[in-house]
């Protein structure tokens, strides 16, 4: 009753009796004070949810309320039970995840919708007299009023906006400038939709609705590895966590799995508790390696070297000297080794071409369906040529042969992997491969002199052809060459013995990569024996790292060689597992309509988002990189001395990446000419590009005509975090204060390009108007014109899933959203239907066209054979052939809102698909119809509801083959159509299962198998890639329909890539004497991998996180490197190159490699970082010093899997090649100062 | 009464039952309405300079200080005549005694004054009233050290009687106690008053610790056993 009161008991006793000899005693004192701390963790409800910063994890949280405030959250621990003998899921989370619930309530939340005050007081003057549109368009006709708030981007001055006023300057600029320049130039980026779909989708369809742009985020991340589309035909594919736990041998590599995987790393450590043995590779100490049983510490961006010479031991142990019955049979079904290659004579050499195809037999081997997409081998049983089944060429105009069945044109083949043996081969000839280990920079060279190319005998087999006789070799015996193994054919360049010092042996592998050769035979033999033993059970796991060189394909076709080699792809247990921060959509079919509108209108504007920002943040016109620099020496005669933008140019004006801008006129226009022209739009386009008087956006990407205008960022940290030239986009972007330290091209004097157009002054704020929607203030929200309060992940209804584990998970709202905030999907809402009012003003039904580049997985990834340019007169401008085509689509502008939260009629007429396959979805939509309700009236009539975010959830739900029983199976049916083998016993099982929002949100639940993916979700097998292609034998989606080893496109050749070597990282030569100062001499690799207190999954302002580290921006350098510049642990650097300057203490440590510095990704200005004394700035984020450097090879369009897919396929944001002058601060200036009163006025 | 009013009455008469009924009744509420608050607030956590010297001295000398306060003011006259000490005796004690404890405390007092004012990480997580009354405490010990220079010039122990007088009159309640102090020196009026108020404050600082030193448990080191179960029991169990 009372505190003093109970404890006035004085004359009471206290004891009961005593026990144990008298050594206890029992009491009955008070024991009120243990409610203090059941009151303490006492809560009025518990809801499920998890966390959503781009982290694989979706890992089951408890978040508990208590008087309507999140308080905290702990780990579920109620998966459904896997199998017998798998250890379980639980617990999921990670240190990061569990701190949220501090964040929630945060100083770092954005409460309020906020406008910069400037706009927001011109607005208001001009809102007095104008209409919404009037207002904008006064705005961005007046310099002065323009520039008033552009510059003053990132520099504090906002002021608090009510929401009407928010949404309807945004809605009315998206109209203006929709009508002004086309709605192409309104533009939005948001990543990995996995996390939070949903959210994802508002945005996006917003955009789509209105005929913008979606940006991809995985390639512009660099987590897209391009060698997976190229060998595989597949975005990424990978095995769960829990398979792990089957594997023999687990290799990571350059992964660190306890710390950035952290909910996954149980079943690392109980693997190692079942006997798995693991080796490490990664350069530094890190926690990963104190897992292995050996750490294997490569320098690093020399990964290649090391996976080459993994090969050259894996190919001599168990193909050659002793060959692996199940290696050679898995080769022989599941890759291209025996596939012919055709030799091509160049200056008086034989260099490897271009794979047999059955157009160049005379005959064409029967084959009149696609017969230059039909790749050729030799057949042991009727000794002939003969064209597989599986090649892209059966995918597409006919059905039943696209499979991997063991037959060619109906009979049983067994296909001739080598022509080693003498009365196979009809010549042993000398074949040239490109050399690039000799051509490092000093930092990586190893004094290397041998010459660029090398020549190695190679057996060989005559062929006729439609044009003579031509040399042909397998595949394989190329590879064998390639990876310098003597198979007694004598010549140079090939060894015998891994002592020698031979391109592709140990020893040659130890000079470069600092590892040991003794280490790199036994790890390979260690690998390999253990997959021969299981059949497969080898498994390497890679993280982002390796891929973030400009040469990643190479670290990662070197690794996926060995996988091939060893049969380890698409076995339980073994394979390829590249975890970055691909986060899986698994109902991703389902949820595509709803995400792009494709409901209403098809195609969807998708863009490749580091193309576009290498254009429009200017980071070309300061590229240091030539074309010849990349090249190889045994590249085809051609025109290959150009820029990195006009590779891009070319890719565009192909049709093999999207444009967006796409053509200088405003599309909305170019309809209408075409209309009074009374022209069909393609063949009107393809008339007026070729005459010149339509011009492609890309060719001038400086003219005001061409940029992009308005940007919306949401569930995202473009500026702080992921933009690669951080400081590039401050200057030309946004136009306002930035740390250039770099001159460009035409300042530099240097090769300016010739497709694109150079103008001297280099346009400085591009953007209208920037949007931001987050609920914290990011690094983005700083630079923004408009930043909305969204929800949280305890503050909305949505889905989430990961590549981790087989499980849809939901987010819930748990509270409502804090202060003025909203949910993405209702902000979405509220800015649609302020944009159907305010738009009508200038736009109605219009019509628009969408450039569409040749996809992958639709016919048109056949479409380019040959590379022609049609602006060179190679061949005749085709839409969708030789060019993009271009596609009508109608927008209803005075029906934007309608339209919005309607699903709409496209989905009952044309229905639905992915992958190459589509199916009918009738039923669907009226089961959506009947949960949702749907509309009795408007201009949606008919249509099923999409009101809330979990009406939104549900339309994925229904539609996704993965949460429908009934639509996996016709999905499988259709696949089986393709292939011509039964798949559907696949999904018939759970043929009526239903999974709803309310299902999920009572317990996470297994996804069903559907064949947008490669693996299998079974009682039987734990998720693995490549598993239904060697089991089902479904093709992988590439050119040979097999795992494609060899890359014969033209380019591909062209840039030395036809094969996997070890090319060196490249020369970006930003540090230059001018940028240099004196006596600075430490240069150091700028390496940024992912942290322990950030990203997965919170950021780096997390007061939390920031006590457990040291409360700011840090790098990470050795002992030896700090000491040669006189830095000690703590002390605060400047880290500087021509890109710009960034400021951090230094931690440092002996886990460092020298010569190398880290910088944990994403660790933004806003808390702790003091102003560069190089730039006179406050000090950058880890972008800062770097920039995007395009790859050619990355643009291959039309051309099977080197087709273009949204986040499949495109240009990638490299990053790891970057050197930085590291020196100690002299003076640590905060920046910080009152406001001068003019200042403070405004 | 009020015709002839006297400030001294407020002061010495009326202020120290005020002062004893806020001090009683705060502690009281304070600990029934908030037992979370009831703590010293230790700032050994945020930083170890200064406090380990600081809070030594301080508490030893404020102890020393504080329990010759309540021996010397509340032993009646009567003892000291039963006994036979004689008065002047006494005060010789008390200022030798009570005087290096005064220093010594107050010396403690500054270190730890000094670092709550100007140590940044002290001061930034300091409330209002750790401050007020630890700058109270310094003012009170400098003006009690100051007192002695008075007492010196009547080393007979008058003085000193006076205010056992006035202290045994309050607690008897004798309502003409304030009577015996009207004409002391202002210093020790002045001392008398800041006592007062700090015994006000007392209960809504971080002093409430004080009364926790009390409640230590003692019984901890008489206990029979080594281990002791709270039982909700009310009584023994029944013999078997």
């Amino acid at each position: 009753m009372s505190h003093l009161l109970d404890r006035l008991n004085f004359f009471q006793p206290k004891e009961l009796e005593r026990f144990s000899n008298g050594h206890g005693q029992v009491t009955r004192e008070s024991r009120d004070w243990e409610d203090t701390y059941r009151n303490r963790w006492r809560h009025d409800k518990v809801v499920r949810s998890t966390h959503g910063v781009n982290c694989t994890g979706s890992c089951s949280w408890k978040i508990y309320v208590k008087s309507g405030i999140v308080t905290w959250e702990t780990q579920q621990t109620d998966y459904p039970r896997t199998r017998p003998d798998l250890p379980n899921h639980e617990p999921r989370g990670c240190a990061r995840g569990a701190s949220y619930s501090w964040y929630l309530y945060s100083a770092n939340r954005v409460k309020n919708p906020l406008v910069r005050g400037r706009l927001m007081k011109v607005w208001r003057r001009l809102r007095e007299t104008k209409s919404p549109i009037e207002a904008w368009t006064e705005i961005q006709n007046d310099p002065v009023l323009r520039n008033g708030y552009v510059e003053t981007r990132g520099k504090g001055g906002f002021v608090r906006a009510s929401w009407d006023e928010a949404t309807e300057i945004t809605a009315a600029a998206n109209a203006y400038t929709a009508k002004t320049w086309g709605p192409d130039r309104v533009v939005g980026f948001s990543p990995i939709p996995a996390m939070s779909m949903v959210s994802y989708a508002a945005g996006s369809r917003y955009l789509s609705l209105l005929g913008g742009v979606c940006m991809s985020f995985y390639d512009w991340y660099c987590d897209l590895p391009p060698a997976s589309p190229m060998t595989w035909g597949e975005q990424t594919d990978v095995p769960e966590s829990a398979d792990w736990y089957n594997a023999g041998y687990l290799l990571l590599w350059g992964s660190n799995v306890p710390q950035t995987r952290t909910p996954d790393a149980h079943f690392y450590t109980e693997a190692r508790y079942r006997g798995t043995k693991s080796a490490v590779i990664c350069p530094d100490y890190s926690e990963a390696a104190k897992f292995g049983d050996v750490w294997l510490n490569v320098k690093q961006g020399t990964d290649a070297a090391l996976a080459m010479a993994f090969g050259h031991v894996i190919l001599r142990e168990f193909h050659l000297d002793r060959q692996s019955d199940y290696f050679v049979d898995y080769c022989r079904k599941y890759s291209d080794f025996p596939m012919l290659v055709r030799l091509d004579e160049q200056d008086g050499q034989l260099v490897p071409g271009r794979f047999l195809r059955t157009y160049d037999l005379d005959g064409k081997l029967g084959e009149d369906n696609n017969p230059e997409w039909k790749t050729v081998a030799w057949d042991r049983k009727s000794k002939g040529l003969v064209a597989p089944n599986g090649s892209v060429g059966y995918r597409w105009g006919e059905d039943g042969e696209w499979n991997l069945e063991a037959k060619a044109d109906g009979n049983e083949t067994e296909l001739a992997v080598s022509f080693i043996l003498d009365t196979d081969h009809d010549d042993v000839v000398g074949v040239d491969f490109p050399y690039f280990g000799s051509g490092a920079t000093e930092f990586f060279s190893t004094g290397d002199d041998r010459p660029d190319v090398l020549t190695k005998n190679v057996p060989v087999k005559k062929v006729k052809t439609a044009d003579g006789e031509i040399l042909v070799a397998t595949v394989f015996d190329l590879f064998c060459a390639n990876y310098g193994l003597d198979r007694g054919l004598n010549g140079d360049w090939v060894a015998t013995d891994y002592a020698e010092d031979v391109p592709g042996t140990p020893a040659w592998a130890e000079k470069i990569t600092g590892v040991s050769a003794d280490k790199i035979i036994h790890v390979a033999r260690e690998f390999a024996d253990t997959a021969e033993k299981t059949q497969g059970k080898s498994m390497i796991i890679i993280g982002a790292a390796m891929n973030h060189w400009y040469h990643m394909d190479m670290n990662y076709r070197g690794v996926i060689n060995m996988l091939v080699m060893c049969g380890c792809v698409g076995q339980s247990g073994g394979g390829w597992a590249h975890y970055v921060g691909q986060e899986k959509l698994r109902p991703q079919t389902g949820w595509l309509p709803l995400a792009f509108a494709l409901d209403w209108g098809r195609p969807p504007r998708h863009m490749n988002s580091t193309s576009m920002w290498y254009a429009h943040t200017d980071q070309w016109r300061y590229e240091t990189l030539t074309a010849d620099e990349i090249l190889s020496p045994t590249a085809p005669e051609g025109d290959w001395n150009i820029s990195l933008i006009d590779y891009n140019i070319r890719a565009e004006r192909m049709g093999w990446l999207p444009s967006a801008p796409q053509l200088k006129t405003n599309p909305l226009e170019v309809a209408k000419q075409a209309k009074e022209a009374g022209k069909e739009i393609p063949a009107y386009i393809a008339q007026q590009l070729k005459s010149g008087d339509l011009q492609m956006s890309c060719e001038d990407p400086d003219a005001p005509e061409n940029w992009p205008r308005n940007l919306f960022v949401w569930r995202s940290n473009l500026l702080g975090s992921s933009g690669k030239g951080h400081e590039y986009f401050l200057k030309h972007l946004l136009g306002t204060d930035h740390g250039v330290l770099g001159k460009d091209l035409g300042e530099e004097g240097g090769q300016k390009p010739k497709e694109a157009v150079w103008h001297d002054d280099a346009p400085r704020g591009k953007l209208d108007l920037l949007v931001t929607i987050d609920f914290r203030m990011s690094t983005t929200a700083v630079y923004s014109d408009i930043v909305l309060p969204t929800a949280s992940w305890y503050e909305k209804n949505d889905l989430n899933t990961s590549d981790m584990h087989p499980f849809i998970h939901p987010l819930q709202a748990a509270v409502d959203p804090a202060y003025e905030s909203k949910s993405d999907w209702e902000i979405f809402k509220a800015i649609a239907k302020k944009f159907q009012e305010v738009a009508p003003e200038i736009l109605g039904k219009e019509t628009d066209i969408v450039a569409l580049p040749l996809l992958h997985d639709l016919p048109a990834e056949i479409a380019q054979n040959e590379v022609k340019d049609w602006k060179k007169g190679e061949c005749d401008l085709i839409p969708g052939k030789t060019a993009p085509n271009y596609i009508p689509v109608e927008r209803d502008y005075p029906a934007l809102y309608d339209r919005f939260v309607a699903l709409g009629p496209l989905m009952d007429k044309v229905g639905n698909g992915g992958k190459g396959i589509a199916w009918d979805t009738k039923e669907e939509v009226q089961h959506l119809r009947e949960l949702n309700g749907e509309w009795q009236d408007g201009p949606a009539k008919g249509c099923p509801k999409i009101v809330t975010d979990i009406d939104a959830t549900e339309v994925v739900l229904m539609l996704a083959p993965e949460t429908n029983g009934e639509v996996a199976v016709k999905a499988w049916g259709k696949l089986s159509t393709a292939t011509g083998l039964d798949h559907t016993h696949l999904a018939v099982p759970k043929e009526d299962e239903k999974i709803r929002f309310h299902d999920i949100a009572a317990q996470p639940r297994k996804i069903i198998s559907s064949p947008t993916w490669s693996g299998l979700e079974s009682e039987k097998v734990c998720y693995n890639a490549g598993y239904t292609n060697v089991h089902e034998l479904i093709p992988w989606r590439t050119l040979t329909g097999r795992q494609q080893l060899y890359q014969d496109h033209l380019w591909m050749r062209a840039f030395g890539e036809g094969f996997m070597s070890y090319r060196p990282p490249v020369d970006l030569k930003t540090i230059t004497e001018d940028v240099r100062d004196d006596g600075d001499t430490l240069v150091l690799n700028f390496i940024t991998p992912h942290q322990k207190w950030g990203i997965h999954s919170t950021y780096s302002d997390n007061l939390l996180m920031l006590t457990l580290n040291r409360g700011g921006p840090v790098i990470w350098i050795s002992e030896n490197d700090a000491k040669s510049a006189g830095i000690t642990d703590n002390d605060w650097v400047e880290l500087y190159n021509t890109n710009g300057a960034l400021t951090a203490r230094a931690v440092v440590s002996q886990r460092m490699k020298d010569g190398t510095t880290f910088m944990y990704h994403a660790q933004e200005k806003i808390v702790n970082t003091p102003g560069s004394e190089k730039t006179g700035k406050r000090g950058g984020i880890h972008n800062s010093v770097t920039r995007a450097v395009l790859k050619p090879t990355h643009m291959i369009g039309g051309y099977a899997q080197q087709s273009y897919g949204f986040n499949y396929y495109g240009t990638v944001g490299c990053n790891r090649d970057e050197m930085v002058i590291v020196k100690k601060m002299k003076k640590v200036d905060w920046l910080d100062r009152e406001a001068t009163r003019k200042e403070a006025a405004e | 009464m009020f015709a002839n009013f006297d400030i001294n009455f407020i002061l010495f008469g009326v202020m120290p039952y005020v002062a004893l009924t806020v001090f009683l009744v705060g502690s009281i509420a304070r600990y029934e309405r908030d037992p979370f608050t009831w703590k010293s607030s230790s700032s050994q956590l945020l930083r170890r300079k200064q406090l380990i010297w600081g809070s030594i001295l301080f508490h030893v000398g404020i102890l020393t200080v504080f329990f010759g306060h309540l021996i010397g003011l509340f032993t009646p006259v009567w003892v000291l005549d039963a006994l036979g000490i004689p008065y002047a005796l006494k005060q010789w004690m008390a200022v030798l005694i009570g005087g290096p404890a005064g220093i010594a405390a107050l010396i403690g007092a500054t270190m730890l004054l000094h670092r709550r004012l100007f140590d940044p990480r002290i001061r930034v997580t300091s409330s209002y009233p750790d401050i007020i009354i630890m700058g109270l405490i310094w003012l009170q010990l400098a003006i009690g050290l100051l007192t002695i220079t008075q007492t010196l010039q009547h080393m007979d122990g008058s003085e000193m009687v006076r205010f056992m007088m006035w202290s045994q009159s309050v607690v008897t309640w004798n309502l003409n106690a304030w009577v015996t102090v009207i004409d002391v020196h202002w210093l020790y009026k002045l001392h008398i008053f800041l006592g007062l108020i700090i015994t006000m404050l007392f209960p809504f600082t971080r002093l409430v610790h004080i009364w926790s030193g009390f409640a230590a448990p003692f019984r901890f080191l008489l206990r029979p056993g080594y281990q002791i179960v709270r039982s909700r029991r009310t009584a023994p169990l029944a013999r078997r």
